[in-house]
């Protein structure tokens, strides 16, 4: 047997999604970024809905996601995804439409505009890229920056006594009657992708179905901000990420 | 247009205007002196008759930004406040212009600055017509001075902003907001359907069908390079909307010897003074710049060679009056009377003033 009979369409068990575009991704090697624009990728095309979907672009490290993936995109004011995504959804009631945002868009200077479109009950989906730092502006102190952690805006660790305790906005999120998915999801093993997958899936069934607001939050490494290299980085994640934000479900309904 | 004739309020015009065009959404916040808007739309709940989408936004801020997405999708969308909520409406007004995204704004201006009080004001001129917000943008804006304008200009502003792919402001203020007249409102058109605005508006995100690449909307560019094209393409938009689209309305200027120049509410004080005027002798009239921007220069330039002098009145500071300046080029004189924080001049103070700045000086 040599090459060209084992690469045939029968063998094939893995292929790059094709709502995935053939560019160079800026992301750095090692970034979660990447796999979750893959997964979320996979599940639109899995779904059907490349015609119908929306996607809402932050400010921060995934500012270009609109690069990256094969469908319509807007991208928004840095924190403001979610006032976006109300007016698309309210107005286009029959899209798909989700934001990807990151720990400082979405918890920082965007928490008004998350809480208030969760607290609506928004049929949209929030993919949260949490990982505890500006990547993009070079690594300055996150709202979701871990007590002690080193960061360009704490270079002596982040003090709690003046700049307050990392913020569990998941938590916060889960409280409201608007959300009907609240899930903490990693994807730095291939079982943690597998089910990363799966809640980004049921996050974008429910915006579909006009479920309510699903937040699928992504504990996720950068370790470039994190000055690590991409394997100490998913250990320092696992060793102290999460215990302060515990991965599984704070609700699933 | 409706053949019956109503008495309202100008902020209740424009929420039943708003309806009647097939407007697809309203995002707004409460804050006086324009909450009418967003009340009278909520008492009309267009949502169980046209469609519309209305809702009362967390902030102004929100609100802006859902006109954003409302707008990237092609949609008719509008959001409307007053000049504190306007401020912070700046950075997404500067997004959208850098996004070329069509819409209707509302500023009901009050005096300022800072929290300021809840009379009427004009002093948003600057803040509305020289940018508010970052960049190199320029608003269409339209300064009625009536109920009946109120009304109309909602659909020459989404006309305007559909045109030339940039937003549109209705710069009025607490007088004629809240004073009640005569309007006739437009007729009902049905709102625009999915596939109508895929037509229309070819670059809407809508969902990417296979006969096109994704739409993205967005004002990020980091190479320069390709940044500077897109301002040159900006710049060239706007010095086609200044070709086309000036508007302004002549009042008795033929046989003038003084000319006020006044938009909004300071037009119908300034309507009055002529009146005193005239009665007393004086060759007056005006001219009531109706776009802001583009601003009427031309107009203003060609009269500069005939009359002896113009008052510029503002419910402000002195804003308009630098615009004045530049039509008229130094060919003759041009002062400014006004009346600020809230305070809306008389006619006989105007005329006065005509008197001792112009007339007399």
């Amino acid at each position: 047997m040599d090459a060209n009979n084992i690469i045939s369409p029968e063998n094939l068990v893995y292929a790059k999604p094709l709502l995935m575009n053939e560019v160079p991704m800026h992301y750095c090697p090692g970034c979660s970024h990447g796999v979750v624009h893959k997964l979320i990728a996979e599940v639109i095309q899995e779904m059907g809905l490349q015609d119908k979907s929306i996607g809402i672009a932050p400010v921060g490290c995934a500012v270009m996601a609109y690069k990256y993936l094969d469908i319509d995109w807007q991208e928004a004011a840095h924190g403001r995804a979610p006032a976006l995504a109300t007016a698309v959804k309210r107005l286009c009631p029959d899209k798909l439409v989700f934001t990807y945002q990151g720990d400082g868009d979405l918890a920082a200077i965007g928490t008004g505009e998350t809480i208030q479109a969760a607290n609506r009950g928004e049929n949209i989906a929030i993919i949260f890229i949490n990982n505890g730092i500006y990547g993009m502006t070079g690594g300055q102190m996150a709202p979701t920056t871990l007590n002690q952690m080193k960061t360009s805006t704490s270079p002596e660790g982040r003090d709690v006594h003046t700049s307050g305790n990392p913020l569990k906005i998941l938590d916060l999120l889960a409280l409201l009657d608007g959300v009907c998915l609240a899930t903490r999801q990693s994807v730095h093993t291939a079982a943690a992708v597998k089910r990363a997958k799966r809640m980004i899936r049921l996050a974008f069934e429910n915006s579909m179905n006009n479920k309510g607001t699903s937040i699928v939050e992504i504990v996720s490494t950068c370790n470039s901000g994190w000055k690590m290299t991409p394997t100490e980085a998913n250990d320092w994640m696992v060793e102290n990420m999460f215990p302060v934000y515990p991965l599984g479900d704070l609700k699933n309904i | 247009m409706s053949q019956e004739i109503l008495l309202m309020k100008g902020n209740e015009a424009i929420a039943h205007a708003a309806i009647r065009y097939g407007v697809d959404g309203y995002f707004g916040y409460p804050i006086t002196p324009q909450s009418e808007i967003i009340e009278t739309l909520m008492d009309a709940a267009p949502w169980k008759t046209t469609g519309m989408v209305v809702l009362q936004a967390e902030s102004e801020i929100a609100s802006i930004n859902m006109v954003y997405g409302g707008a990237s999708c092609g949609k008719y969308v509008m959001t409307s406040s007053s000049s504190p909520g306007m401020s912070l409406m700046q950075e997404g007004i500067s997004y959208l212009a850098g996004s070329e995204l069509p819409c209707l704004l509302v500023n009901v201006q009050r005096g300022g600055p800072g929290l300021g009080t809840i009379q009427p004001s004009q002093a948003d001129y600057f803040q509305t017509v020289k940018g508010g917000g970052h960049g190199d943008y320029r608003l269409i804006t339209l300064a009625p001075n009536s109920v009946q304008e109120m009304a109309d200009f909602v659909a020459l502003g989404f006309e305007l902003a559909f045109k030339y792919r940039n937003p549109a402001m209705i710069l009025t203020d607490g007088v004629i907001g809240q004073m009640m007249e005569k309007v006739r409102l437009p007729e009902y058109r049905r709102r625009r359907t999915e596939q109508e605005i895929r037509q229309q508006c070819p670059w809407a995100t809508l969902g990417k069908t296979p006969d096109r690449e994704p739409n993205i909307i967005t004002s990020l560019e980091l190479d320069p390079e390709i940044e500077e094209q897109n301002n040159i393409r900006f710049q060239n938009k706007y010095r086609e909307v200044e070709k086309n689209e000036v508007r302004y309305e002549e009042i008795m200027c033929d046989d003038a010897d003084y000319i006020f120049v006044a938009f909004g509410s300071a037009s119908r004080i300034c309507q009055r003074a002529i009146d005193l005027a005239r009665e007393e002798g004086y060759k007056v009239g005006m001219i009531r710049p109706i776009t802001l921007w583009p601003y009427p220069y031309d107009i203003i330039n060609r009269y500069a060679d005939k009359v002896k002098g113009f008052l510029t009145v503002e419910m402000n500071a002195g804003q308009m009056v630098e615009d004045v300046r530049l039509g008229v080029n130094g060919k003759t004189k041009v002062e400014y009377y006004g009346r600020m924080g809230g305070i809306v001049p008389g006619p006989d103070e105007v005329l006065v003033a005509l008197k001792e700045k112009i007339i007399n000086a």
